[in-house]
């Protein structure tokens, strides 16, 4: 199931927010902090996540701290789902 | 005429208790701030300086957050006869170094005496400080407590007169700095005087606003003016708005707002990226003018706008325009307030091959313009052609402005003042036509790129991508393209290689460039890049003089784009 998670995020970051759908996101490759996310689309990410696995994030969670790389953001998923 | 000082002290006189604003913060409940707190709190700062032997008339540079320190700090700089100057935060994605670098611009610039920010972020300041550098003392914010009882006497700023600059406004980036705005306390309030009157300013109106204050629509609209016209002000800050859009409605409601200022993007933004859960009860009847400005307005972006809220009480006459700058403090036009703002249908030909905004003929394609409105009360404002001939009514030239209210100068670049002119007009750079006494904005003459309602200029984004190994020196160009999607521009970098045409790994290494031009650009600006075209040698177009052309490399870019797709 992780797996199945970290592809449909990662599908999503590289097609939807990065606009580079053949560009692999590497698991532990820093995605807010290095500016690759920006905050315009923190929003959508949050949509997404809700819309597809049933689980919310907090906007005052939508930072670096909460998570910063394609695994925390599959951690965090897994935990609430 | 009054100086900013003497203005203050009599709002403190007469109605010390009014709220002059409500602060709103994350997990913690609504602050608000009397005018009595606000004196309080700034003349806190004033002795600060004082005590730290700051003069009047010397510049101080504010990093600081939402917050009330940001707010005391500024107005306790004027109240001691300084010069706020107010510079963003570093962000999380900001390269420190390249943050650095701008700090130490700005101090070369503007000749600092002082820093106001917070204690963790003072090693990072006093970094950015060079040897011989004007910058005298570094002030941390916990330091400085709020006075008890304010002695009106001991504050130097009332000394002030009002041609003397109040405070300076800069856009960010090596080029936008060198450009610090100088503003009088005289055309600051010329502004407010002519502006209110558009606006038709009430005593009951209460602006809302996530706009930072380091950008002349946030400073000015979103704070100055409710605050030195006692109307309440309900402050939340742009770091929360963008994560949280559905605050601002739900502010709206419970403060009762009747005015805002947005960027064109923050209309497809709000509408497209707010859940119904978040905006449940919200009633936005109260709202009078929300004026689209900072960037080009896109009717569209207020249908969708409309569209998304108005089952929520929004109002359509509620949608106002304003066509701004900095230069000008603010305002230049206002659309909408005492009529609906005006859709001129203009002939795509007449406007694309002609350069007139005439009315299309019968089934001829058509173009739908946004009106900015009329100029303010104390703006003229005329188009003129490359040699500064005046246009007529419908032409489309370069817009053209005199006011009382204009800025003293680009603060010590006197150089960049006199070039901004021509015999007593301002020279904005901005493309359009004027209608029935109305202004429309429809392009730009210079090569600047407005992403979300920040002004990027393009030869910093270009500087940074070309100092990238395997990137040719001096080939690269940046511009924005427009998305309909987003209401905004899209910042393009294309660039041309170093790297063998024969090369094997000639597409990975494409890549790999393209990568680092994503992520220098997106470290080193205010902005995030997207796309990225590495081009071979020989792609990019030059002018004459051996410039890279942006204009005509973005016409190749868009039309290669397009035969691909």
């Amino acid at each position: 199931m992780t797996t199945d998670i970290s592809s449909a995020l990662a599908r999503y970051i590289a097609t939807e927010i990065l606009k580079q759908p053949k560009r692999t996101i590497n698991p532990t490759e820093k995605l807010i902090s290095s500016g690759l996310i920006d905050s315009f689309h923190l929003v959508d990410l949050s949509l997404y996540i809700e819309d597809t696995f049933g689980v919310h994030i907090e906007d005052t969670e939508l930072n670096a701290d909460t998570f910063d790389t394609l695994d925390q953001l599959v951690n965090l998923v897994r935990q609430r789902m | 005429m009054k100086t900013f000082p003497q203005y203050l002290h009599q709002i403190y006189t007469e109605s010390p208790d009014k709220p002059a604003i409500h602060m709103l913060y994350l997990r913690q409940p609504d602050l608000t701030m009397s005018y009595r707190d606000l004196i309080h709190g700034s003349a806190g700062y004033a002795h600060t300086l004082q005590a730290a032997g700051i003069q009047p008339g010397e510049v101080v540079i504010l990093i600081l957050q939402h917050s009330d320190d940001l707010v005391y700090s500024f107005f306790g700089v004027t109240l001691h006869g300084a010069i706020p100057a107010i510079m963003p935060f570093l962000t999380e994605k900001l390269l420190p170094e390249q943050y650095r670098r701008s700090l130490s611009a700005l101090f070369e610039i503007t000749a600092p005496a002082a820093v106001i920010t917070y204690p963790e972020f003072e090693n990072e300041v006093r970094q950015a400080i060079q040897p011989g550098s004007t910058v005298r003392a570094v002030l941390t914010t916990p330091n400085i407590p709020a006075v008890e009882t304010v002695d009106f006497n001991k504050l130097r700023g009332f000394d002030r007169q009002p041609e003397d600059i109040v405070l300076l406004q800069h856009s960010s980036g090596t080029t936008g700095l060198q450009k610090g705005v100088a503003l009088s306390h005289k055309a600051v309030f010329n502004q407010l005087e002519s502006y209110s009157d558009a606006l038709q300013l009430r005593n009951d109106d209460v602006v809302v606003s996530w706009l930072p204050l380091y950008h002349d629509m946030g400073l000015i609209a979103g704070f100055i003016l409710p605050i030195l016209n006692r109307i309440p002000l309900v402050l939340m800050s742009p770091f929360d708005w963008v994560r949280a859009p559905y605050k601002l409605m739900q502010a709206v409601t419970r403060y009762r707002g009747t005015l805002s200022w947005l960027p064109n993007f923050a209309y497809n933004f709000c509408s497209q990226k707010i859940r119904a859960r978040d905006i449940e009860g919200v009633d936005l009847s109260s709202w009078r003018a929300i004026s689209n400005c900072s960037e080009p307005m896109i009717y569209k972006s207020h249908l969708m706008f409309l569209e998304r809220f108005q089952p929520y009480g929004l109002r359509p006459e509620a949608l106002t325009t304003c066509y701004a700058m900095a230069e000008n403090v603010f305002a230049v036009t206002q659309g909408g307030v005492t009529s609906r703002v005006t859709i001129d249908h203009i002939s795509q030909r007449g406007f694309l091959i002609d350069r007139v905004a005439r009315p299309p003929l019968p089934g001829e394609p058509f173009m739908k313009m946004l009106s900015c409105g009329s100029p303010i009360s104390n703006s003229q404002v005329k188009v003129v052609d490359d040699k500064y001939r005046d246009l007529p009514e419908r032409q489309v030239g370069e817009i053209a402005l005199q006011s009382d209210c204009m800025l003293a100068g680009y603060y010590r670049r006197d150089d960049l003042t006199a070039k901004a002119f021509h015999n007593g007009w301002y020279l904005t750079g901005d493309l359009g036509y004027i209608a029935d006494g109305e202004v429309y904005v429809t392009g730009r003459k210079k090569d600047l790129i407005i992403v979300g309602g920040k002004n990027i200029y393009p030869q910093d984004l270009e500087a940074l991508a070309g100092d990238i190994r395997g990137i040719h020196p001096g080939r690269v160009v940046a511009f924005g393209v427009f998305n309909e999607d987003l209401g905004t521009e899209e910042v393009i970098i294309v660039a041309e290689t170093d790297v063998d045409e024969r090369a094997q790994d000639l597409e990975a290494r494409s890549q790999q460039l393209a990568d680092e031009i994503r992520l220098r650009v997106t470290r080193g600006s205010d902005i995030t890049v997207r796309y990225v075209k590495i081009v071979e040698r020989g792609w990019l177009q030059k002018t004459s003089s051996g410039k890279v052309a942006r204009s005509a490399n973005r016409e190749k870019y868009l039309a290669e784009t397009v035969i691909n797709s």
